[in-house]
């Protein structure tokens, strides 16, 4: 039992900014004062106390991260970590398993979230993610070019599709529906790729544009606790912000009371304007005016943080074009009838034009975008390590900090984005939003993210008073302040101050069970027939059982959470 | 009662086979498969110095070992189940030794080459639904992964290719094995000319074939424009390399060169390139060390931190320069494999064993310790050659404890020696 006493909350979803609270917690969880004897007392007096912050979209676990690291052993030399009482833990940006869960644990992290499962691969996702301790994870499989998804839409078949969904996530022991460029890397199985919405993938005859609303519809129907999570087409292309707008327009037709229809992901990478890498410039205004103009549509950042990074996504095309234009090794996989997936080590050069445009984009969606709408992200380890949130956060914050970052870019961001004249400096109550309530809310888990009573016990605590803190102008303060907490609380047991772990503790998986509300008769022929043709494995030794897995919680989309 | 197992054998694992549990027979299995699902001698009982003792007591000699060592090597790995495999990296950091594990000695090479170039690769899957065209190089499947054609690579039908004519099937070796038999164009190179041969199929691409001789490596130039032209012409094609070319001349370059090769190819179409592994988890002796400690072989924990450096901290490395005071061997026969060298100093350290079977390192192991055969009589996770992974599976009752219980049990001696 822990009592946080004096502490100065911030909790966005209960509406409480920087208000003087205690905080009660027994088995895990928030309780009322009364629940509690004797508990030991933490003094939170003149510090930050908010929800553990919440990673909605990472990529911290599987084969693509893992030939990552085999890739790039110049990655694994810096050490973070002895062993002892702690396992070694080592890692540039790409980190080792226990690395990511000690750095999120240090930074007043207690979820991440997997953003794209090769589905055939998900028992390697899952052993890597019962390897990262500390944190609390769950992992998303992709379908937008899966074969069985591409048959259905192109029959119109949308029964069996809801149907299939639910069979997939199961099998993959997965949280909801990842898009990645819908029938493009389907496409690059023949060499080409679907560029635009309305490109026919080869072999069956469907659009991207029908892909997505046919799994945006069933998403719905079957009411997941997420909703699609979309990597869409074109991405990394100038002028793409155009597709990345006609994208988010299919979800017009659909909404849902508790959260988001459509979750953009990474959007900076496509929110560029222009023709060529000439005359690159940014879309970001036009994004954010359309995903402010509605009620339905979330997205993340994907912002791009100076220094090394890897390129791994789903998305195999972009990563071969990656390839050619930088010249930098290549890793390819093509997974049989699902996709595919690459990955490309990069570096952000502040002096780079087309680079300090990147960050200059990412930013501006920050900025732009209510705090409601718009998740910090750098898409790890695309955008670069997520250690550099508090970064991002002391960024949002401070325009001063932004000038002085501004004159050490390349002076392109001046004429390509409108990042230098915006004013806008968010709220420590909003940056709060955008990492705690807000990824709680787009991932449908209500015990998440916010400090109310019931809510799991995952909390950070900073050396911050935000009665105090002038966070535009002490913007080092805020940064330093964010990167290490002061307490790490997960579950209800402290496993980090001032930055030195202090005791390893293993996270849940969750997972989502939505087979209660499907036939999975309907769909059972298509299985066998597919998986006889098509797959290099038998259908029963597919996918992944609960067992397997060290702290497995399902959820089933029957109950309200 | 015929059940279905997924054989844990060579790299193929294929997940189609049968067992039957009374007959304690397989079905559906290659030569290879069968005899490891099959009644075999078996080690009894754990032994230390040659006297039958319990596994605690075993466990507990080895935990002693270990942690008095300075540096021990724990060794093998390629063949058992990732959950043990898991154990050993921690065991190893641990204790501040040097893990490493069989492709050190296979496909190393290939990681090396994986570093400088990446791997345009493709699952197994992708091979059988549209590989029109497949090149073995250096690698014999008929022998070494005897159902790999059939399921995957040579009569596979899927969704591009549906008959054995759709595709086409080139063997490049120094001599005629029995895959060559199946292909439908058999290329004789000459021994430690993989690299050259490459290069000239890479000029030839690009158009610069004036500058390729009239021969290369034994082969004509016409006999290599054949062969370009069938690579570009191939909607997709693969690349299938064995120990061919990482262990002749050249090594890890020859690897590099032909995904230099992929990559161009990929410029014009498609093409994957893939390692042809050997033992049924030796992707996963690589994997797992992946994720818990940055790197895949040759992993120097003396230092508190992983360090990775093949030249130096490959088994065959240390036991020759006599760095190590001790050995784990699991999974393994290095006494039928290495050097004498290697072998001659693991004869002079204490040596555990880890294994279901006798086998030559066994006579130079100072306490040995019998497990159950994972796939058969333990269950645990599996990474085919490709990487696509399978929980392989226990469908016989034994006395034998699992590699994953007697790592599990080690872990915690040594926990305890370590703190007390």
């Amino acid at each position: 039992m822990l009592h946080i006493k004096n502490g100065i909350v911030i909790d966005p979803k209960n509406g409480i900014n920087a208000e003087k609270m205690d905080i009660f917690i027994k088995d895990g969880k928030i309780v009322e004062e009364s629940e509690v004897k004797n508990p030991e007392v933490i003094d939170a007096s003149n510090k930050l106390v908010v929800a553990g912050g919440f990673d909605m979209h990472a990529h911290i676990a599987g084969s693509k991260i893992n030939v990552g690291r085999e890739m790039r052993p110049e990655e694994m030399r810096t050490v973070r970590l002895i062993a002892g009482k702690f396992r070694a833990s080592i890692g540039r940006v790409l980190l080792t398993s226990p690395a990511i869960g000690y750095e999120y644990a240090k930074m007043g992290y207690t979820s991440a979230f997997e953003a794209a499962q090769p589905p055939v691969g998900s028992l390697h996702t899952h052993e890597e993610l019962d390897a990262i301790p500390m944190i609390d994870k769950a992992a998303l499989p992709v379908f937008g070019n899966w074969h069985f998804v591409l048959k259905y839409v192109a029959e119109k078949e949308y029964e069996k599709l809801r149907s299939f969904i639910a069979w997939a996530i199961e099998r993959t022991k997965g949280y909801g529906v990842k898009v990645v460029n819908p029938g493009g890397v389907e496409a690059w199985m023949y060499g080409s790729n679907c560029k635009s919405l309305d490109d026919e993938v080869p072999g069956f005859g469907v659009t991207p544009r029908e892909i997505i609303t046919a799994l945006i519809q069933e998403t719905e129907n079957l009411n997941l606790p997420h909703s699609v999570h979309l990597h869409c087409n074109n991405l990394g292309t100038p002028g793409n912000y155009q597709t990345t707008i006609e994208s988010m327009k299919l979800a017009e037709k659909f909404s849902n009371d508790r959260r988001q229809v459509l979750h953009v992901t990474h959007v900076q990478f496509n929110s560029y304007a222009g023709s060529s890498w000439r005359d690159v410039a940014s879309g970001a205004e036009e994004v954010a005016k359309y995903v402010n103009s509605v009620d339905n549509i979330t997205i993340d950042m994907g912002q791009p943080i100076f220094g090394h990074a890897t390129a791994m996504t789903g998305d195999a095309p972009f990563q071969f074009t990656l390839h050619k234009l930088t010249g930098a090794r290549w890793s390819n996989k093509d997974s049989e009838i699902e996709g595919g997936a690459g990955i490309v080590p990069i570096g952000y050069l502040p002096k780079n034009p087309v680079h300090a445009l990147q960050w200059a984009i990412g930013l501006e969606l920050g900025l732009l975008v209510d705090s409601d709408k718009v998740v910090l992200s750098t898409d790890y380890p695309n955008g670069g390590p997520f250690t550099e949130y508090p970064y991002i956060m002391a960024m949002l914050m401070s325009r001063k900090m932004r000038e002085k970052e501004l004159e050490r870019v390349s002076p392109y961001v001046q004429k390509a984005s409108s990042l230098p004249a915006i004013d806008r400096e968010k709220t420590l109550y909003e940056v709060i939003q955008m990492t705690r309530s807000l990824p709680a809310r787009v991932m449908g888990l209500d015990v998440k993210g916010h400090l109310g009573i019931g809510a799991d016990a995952d909390i950070a605590i900073y050396n911050l008073n935000p009665l105090e803190i002038d966070t535009s102008n002490d913007f080092e303060t805020v940064y330093k302040s964010f990167k290490t907490s002061a307490y790490t609380i997960k579950s209800g047991e402290i496993i980090a101050k001032d930055g030195e772990l202090v005791k390893e503790v293993w996270g849940r998986t969750y997972w989502v069970d939505a087979r209660n509300k499907v036939s999975l008769d309907a769909i059972d022929a298509d299985l066998t027939e597919m998986f006889e043709k098509y797959y290099s494995l038998q259908r029963e030794n597919y996918g992944v059982e609960e067992r397997w897995l060290r702290k497995p919680e399902r959820l089933d989309v029957g109950e309200v959470r | 009662m015929e059940v279905n197992v997924i054989c844990t054998f060579c790299g193929s694992v294929c997940d189609d086979v049968l067992f039957d549990i009374e007959k304690f027979k397989g079905k559906k299995f290659c030569k290879l498969g069968s005899s490891k699902f099959s009644k075999k001698e078996r080690l009894k009982s754990p032994m230390i110095d040659g006297k039958e003792v319990s596994y605690e007591t075993a466990i507990e000699k080895s935990a002693e070992i270990l942690v008095n060592a300075k540096r021990p090597l724990l060794y093998g790995w390629a063949s058992t189940v990732n959950e043990a495999i898991r154990l050993g990296v921690i065991l190893t950091e641990k204790v501040g030794g040097v893990y490493d594990q069989c492709a050190s000695v296979c496909h190393a090479p290939g990681t090396l080459a994986l570093i400088e170039e990446g791997v345009p690769g493709g699952s197994l899957g992708e091979i059988k639904n549209r590989a029109d065209v497949v090149v073995f190089w250096g690698s014999n499947p008929m022998e070494a992964h005897p159902r790999h054609p059939v399921r995957y690579s040579v009569r596979a039908k899927g969704l591009l290719i549906k008959d054995r004519k759709d595709r086409k099937v080139v063997v490049v070796d120094v001599r005629k094995t029995k895959s060559a038999n199946m292909a439908d164009m058999f290329i004789q190179i000459k021994p430690g000319y993989d690299y050259a041969i490459i290069s000239a199929l890479r000029a030839i691409i690009k158009g610069e074939d004036s500058a390729v001789p009239d021969e290369v490596g034994g082969v004509s130039k016409e006999k290599l424009k054949e062969l370009a032209d069938l690579m570009v012409n191939a909607k997709y094609g693969a690349i299938l390399y064995g120990l061919g070319v990482t262990q002749s001349r050249g090594r890890d370059r020859n690897v590099e060169n032909a995904i230099k090769l992929v990559q161009l190819l990929n410029r014009k179409t498609r093409w994957i390139i893939w390692p042809m592994r050997g033992h049924y988890n030796v992707v996963g002796a690589g994997e797992v060390p992946a994720w818990e400690a940055g790197f895949t072989y040759a992993i120097d924990f003396s230092r508190g931190y992983p360090r990775f450096s093949p030249g130096e901290f490959s088994a065959n490395e240390v036991l020759q320069r006599r760095d190590c005071d001790a050995a784990l061997i699991i999974a393994s026969d290095p006494v039928a494999h290495f050097p004498k060298a290697s072998v001659a100093h693991l004869k002079k350290i204490p040596v555990i064993q880890i294994d279901p079977f006798p086998n030559m390192t066994t006579l130079v192991s100072n306490v040995v310790i019998p497990s159950a055969i994972a796939g058969l009589e333990a269950e645990g996770t599996a990474y085919r050659m490709d990487g696509i992974p399978f929980r392989v599976k226990k469908v016989v009752e034994s006395e034998y404890w699992s590699d994953e219980q007697i790592l599990e049990k080690m872990l915690e001696k040594v926990n305890e020696m370590l703190e007390g």
